[in-house]
C-alpha cells in the first residue's frame, strides 16, 4: 500500500436512504424518559455505595471489640415523620397538576420547606449527639452514624435542589408543566425516604 | 416525550470557549477526554522510564531529578522511597487517567452517540461536567509531584493502614496521600456521571430501527462497561470517603489499635486494613474489564471491517461480554490471597477466576475464527487489531497460573505478575487504544493518519512490548520481587543484565511512541482529507461526514435497516451494506 491509506478507488458506495420526513418522526412506541432512566440509574448507584457502607460497617463491627452502643436521638423519629409527610405533599402535588394544575405548586413548595426542615432537625440531632461527648472519631459507631447521616443529607440536598429547578419552571407562565422532570425529582424523593428508613433501621440495630 | 427529547437538543454554540473550551457537545468532549489521556499517558511513561532506569543502573544520576524532587532524588539518584513514589503515581495515572478515560471516556464520548443515531449523550451537561471533574481530578493527583513532600508511596492500591496514618508513613503520605484520595473520590464522581449518561444513551435515544440487536459490537462493549463502572465506582468512593476521614478526621475505620510507625504509637484503635483491601479490589478487579472491555469492543467492531467477513457469534460475543460483567464482581478476592485468606475462601475466589477465562477465550477464538480465511486488509488498525488479540492472549494464559492460590502465594509477590498484568490490561488495552485511534482518526479529524508511519509504529511497538514483558515472567518464576527499587541481594544480582535489557527495551519503546504522536499531530494539522467511509464499514458514523456535523447528522436523523455486521466476504467493491442503507440493499 501507499504511504498514505487511500481507500481503494472502485468503491461505489451503497445507496443510503433519502432523508424523508417519515425518517423523522418516531413511529416506534414512545421510547423511555432520559430523565426517569436517569434518576433510576442514580439510584442503583446510591443503593450500591450504601450497600458497600453496611458491609464496611458490619466487618467494622466484628473487626475489635471498641464497638459503643448508644441511644439515637429521638428527634431522629420526628425528623423521619416529617420526611415522610414531605414525600405525601410531593405526591399530592403531582397527582393534582394532571388534573388541575391551578395551585398545585403550593404542594411542592411545602415539600421544600419540609424537606429543609428534615435537614435542618438532622443536624440539630448532631448536635444533641455532640453535647453527649460523641463526635466523628469518639467511636466507629458514631463514625458509621456521622456518615451515613451525612452522605444521606448531602443526597436530600440534592433533592432539594431538583426540586427547585422543578420549582423554578413551574412558575414560568409561559410553556408546558415540566411533568417528566416532575416525575424524575419525585421518584428520587421518594427513595430519600425509603433510603432514610433503611438507615434508620440498621442505625436503630446496630449502633 | 417531545419534553424530555427537547432537553438534549440544544443549538450550535459560539464563541471560542463555548464550541472548544467548555462545550456540551459530545464529540468534543470525547477529544478532551483523549487528549487528557494522552498528556496522562506521557506522564505515565515518562515516570516508568526513570524506574526502568534506576532498576538498570540504580546509582547512576538522573540529570535533572534532583531539580524536580530534592530530597527523593539528591543528587538525581532515586531513593527507595521516591522509587515507590514514581510506582504509585505511575500506576494510579495510567490505570485511571490512561485506560479508563481513552478507551471508555474517549471513544465512548465520542462514539457512543454516533453509533445509535442519536444527535448528543442524554445529558449534555452532565456530560460536560463529567470531564471537567476528570481533569480537575488529573489536577490534583498531579499536583502531588510539587505541593509537600512529594507523591504517596504506598501503590495504586493505597492500602491501609500505610495509607491511611498520615505523615509518621513516610514522605508523601502527608499532603500527597490526601491528593491521592481526593483526586479519586473526585475520578470516581466523574465516572459515575458518565456511566449513567451512557447507559441512558443507550437506552433512551437509540434512532428508528436501532434495536439491541443491531447495535455495533464497541457500543454494546461501551454499554456493558458502564454497568460495571455505575457499580464499581460506587463502591471506590465512599472507601475513599472513609480512608481519607481516617487520615483528617481521627477516625478509625481501616487503622488497627497498638499501631506503631516511626516510632510513635499511632491513635487509632480497631480498624480493619482487610476492609480496605475488600472494598478496594470489589472495585479493582471490575476496573480491569471497565479498561479491556472497550478494547473487546473495538477489536471487535474493527476486525470485520479488514476481514471483510462478517464476526463470528456476535450473539455470543454479546453474551461473553455480559458474563465477563457479571463475573467480574465474584473474583475480587484473587488479589488478596496472599492476605491471610482462609484456603477455603480463596477457593471460593479461584473458582470464578477460572470461570472467568472461558468467556474471555470464547471471545478470542471468535476473533481467531473471523480471520481464519478471510482476506485481510493490513491497514494500521486491522495490525493493532491483530497485535491485540496477541498480547491479550499473551498475557491471559499467566492469569490460568496465577488463579490458582498455591501458585500465586508464590508468584504474587514477584514479576510475573507484573509481566501478566501489563501485557492484558495494560498493552492489550493500549493496542486497543491504538487500534481505536487509526481507524476513527478520519472521522474524529476529517483526515487520513500515514499509513507507513503507522506500521512502523505497530511494529516496533509489537516486538518492544514483547522484549519488555515476556522476561519478566522468568524473572517472576526465578523468584525476583516486584516493588523493590534495586536488587542488591546475592540471589538477585544475576537478575541484573536482564533488568537492563528490559529496560533499553523499554526506552526504545517508548522512544518508538514518537512516532504516533508524530503523525497524530500531523494529521489533525495537515493530513489528506479523508472521505466519509474510508475503511468500507457499516456502522452509523461512516453514514455522516468526516467530521460529523454538530448535530451528527445534519439535522435527518438516520434510519437503521440493518445489523453491523452485513459483509459479503468476497473482497469485491461495495461487498458490505450500511446500516442505514435501504433495507432491500444486499453485499455485492
Amino acid at each position: 500500500m501507499a504511504g498514505i491509506a487511500t481507500p481503494p478507488s472502485q468503491i461505489v458506495p451503497p445507496p443510503v436512504a433519502p432523508p424523508t420526513v417519515a425518517a423523522r418522526t418516531r413511529t416506534q412506541p414512545a421510547p423511555l424518559e432520559p430523565a426517569q432512566t436517569g434518576v433510576w440509574l442514580a439510584i442503583g448507584t446510591i443503593c450500591m455505595s450504601f450497600a458497600a457502607l453496611t458491609s464496611a460497617m458490619v466487618v467494622r463491627q466484628g473487626a475489635a471489640p471498641d464497638w459503643r452502643h448508644f441511644q439515637l436521638p429521638y428527634l431522629l423519629y420526628v425528623n423521619t415523620v416529617v420526611l415522610m409527610a414531605s414525600s405525601a405533599t410531593l405526591e399530592w402535588s403531582r397527582r393534582r397538576m394532571a388534573t388541575v394544575p391551578v395551585g398545585a405548586a403550593s404542594g411542592v413548595y411545602l415539600t421544600l420547606a419540609l424537606g429543609l426542615l428534615f435537614v435542618t432537625g438532622q443536624v440539630v440531632a448532631w448536635r444533641q449527639l455532640a453535647a453527649q461527648g460523641l463526635f466523628l472519631a469518639t467511636a466507629p459507631s458514631s463514625s458509621f452514624f456521622y456518615v451515613f447521616t451525612a452522605l444521606h443529607g448531602l443526597h436530600v440536598l440534592g433533592g432539594l435542589a431538583a426540586l427547585s429547578y422543578v420549582l423554578r419552571r413551574l412558575r414560568r407562565i409561559a410553556g408546558p408543566v415540566p411533568r417528566a422532570a416532575l416525575r424524575a425529582a419525585a421518584v428520587y424523593w421518594h427513595f430519600m425516604g425509603v433510603l432514610w428508613l433503611y438507615l434508620l433501621v440498621i442505625l436503630a440495630t446496630r449502633v | 416525550m417531545t419534553e424530555t427529547t427537547a432537553q438534549h437538543h440544544h443549538a450550535p454554540p459560539r464563541g471560542f470557549l463555548r464550541t472548544h473550551v467548555f462545550s456540551l457537545d459530545h464529540k468534543v468532549i470525547g477529544k478532551q477526554y483523549l487528549d487528557l489521556a494522552l498528556v496522562a499517558v506521557c506522564t505515565g511513561m515518562l515516570l516508568s522510564w526513570l524506574m526502568r532506569f534506576h532498576l538498570a543502573w540504580p546509582e547512576t544520576p538522573i540529570p535533572g531529578l534532583d531539580k524536580v524532587s530534592p530530597n527523593g532524588a539528591a543528587g538525581g539518584v532515586i531513593t527507595p522511597e521516591y522509587y515507590l513514589a514514581l510506582m504509585t503515581m505511575h500506576g494510579t495515572i495510567m490505570v485511571f487517567f490512561v485506560l479508563t478515560t481513552a478507551p471508555f471516556a474517549g471513544f465512548g464520548n465520542y462514539f457512543l452517540p454516533i453509533q445509535v443515531g442519536a444527535e448528543d449523550m442524554a445529558f449534555p451537561r452532565i456530560n460536560m461536567t463529567s470531564f471537567w471533574v476528570t481533569l480537575l481530578a488529573f489536577l490534583v493527583l498531579v499536583s502531588a509531584f510539587v505541593v509537600g513532600d512529594g507523591p504517596p508511596l504506598s501503590g495504586w492500591t493505597a492500602y491501609a493502614p500505610l495509607s491511611a496514618v498520615g505523615k509518621d508513613a513516610g514522605p508523601g503520605q502527608g499532603v500527597g496521600q490526601t491528593l491521592w484520595a481526593v483526586s479519586i473520590t473526585l475520578f470516581c464522581v466523574a465516572q459515575l456521571l458518565g456511566a449513567l449518561n451512557f447507559i441512558t444513551t443507550t437506552l433512551d435515544l437509540r434512532t428508528k430501527g436501532m434495536s439491541l440487536a443491531r447495535m455495533p459490537y464497541a457500543t454494546w462493549a461501551w454499554f456493558i462497561t458502564s454497568v460495571i463502572g455505575l457499580i464499581a465506582f460506587a463502591v471506590l468512593m465512599p472507601a475513599c470517603i472513609l480512608l481519607i476521614l481516617d487520615r483528617m478526621a481521627g477516625t478509625s475505620f481501616f487503622i488497627p489499635g497498638g499501631l506503631v510507625i516511626s516510632d510513635r504509637l499511632q491513635p487509632h484503635s480497631g480498624g480493619s486494613p482487610l476492609l480496605w483491601q475488600h472494598l478496594f479490589w470489589f472495585f479493582g478487579h471490575p476496573e480491569v474489564y471497565i479498561a479491556i472491555l472497550p478494547g473487546f469492543g473495538i477489536i471487535s467492531q474493527i476486525l470485520p471491517v479488514f476481514a471483510r467477513k462478517p464476526l463470528l457469534g456476535p450473539r455470543v460475543l454479546i453474551s461473553c461480554l455480559i458474563a465477563i460483567a457479571f463475573l467480574s464482581y465474584t473474583v475480587w478476592g484473587h488479589h488478596m490471597f496472599l492476605s491471610g485468606m482462609n484456603p477455603f475462601s480463596a477457593t471460593l475466589f479461584s473458582v470464578p477466576t477460572l470461570v472467568i477465562t472461558i468467556p474471555a477465550t470464547i471471545v478470542t477464538l471468535l476473533w481467531i475464527g473471523t480471520i481464519y480465511g478471510a482476506k485481510l486488509r493490513f491497514t494500521t488498525p486491522a495490525l493493532f487489531c491483530l497485535g491485540f488479540v496477541s498480547v491479550f492472549v499473551s498475557g491471559g494464559i499467566s492469569g490460568f497460573f496465577l488463579a490458582q492460590p498455591s501458585i500465586d502465594t508464590y508468584l504474587h509477590g514477584t514479576y510475573f505478575v507484573v509481566g501478566h498484568f501489563h501485557f492484558v490490561m495494560g498493552v492489550a488495552a493500549m493496542f486497543g487504544i491504538f487500534a481505536g485511534t487509526y481507524f476513527w482518526a478520519p472521522k474524529m479529524f476529517g483526515r487520513m493518519m500515514n499509513e507507513t508511519l503507522g506500521k512502523w509504529h505497530f511494529w516496533l511497538t509489537f516486538i518492544g512490548v514483547y522484549c519488555v514483558f515476556m522476561p519478566m515472567h522468568y524473572l517472576g518464576l526465578a523468584g525476583n520481587v516486584r516493588r523493590y527499587s534495586a536488587f542488591t541481594d546475592d540471589y538477585l544480582k544475576p537478575m541484573i543484565p536482564l533488568h537492563r535489557f528490559i529496560t533499553i527495551a523499554a526506552l526504545f519503546t517508548g522512544a518508538a511512541q514518537l512516532i504516533f504522536l508524530f503523525n497524530l499531530v500531523r494529521t489533525r494539522l495537515r493530513g489528506p482529507k479523508a472521505p466519509d467511509n474510508p475503511w468500507e464499514a457499516t456502522t452509523l458514523e461512516w453514514s455522516t461526514t468526516s467530521p460529523p456535523p454538530f448535530d451528527n447528522f445534519g439535522g435527518r436523523p438516520p434510519v437503521v435497516h440493518h445489523g453491523p455486521n452485513e459483509y459479503g466476504a468476497t473482497g469485491a467493491a461495495g461487498d458490505y451494506v450500511m446500516q442505514a442503507s435501504p433495507p432491500s440493499a444486499r453485499p455485492a
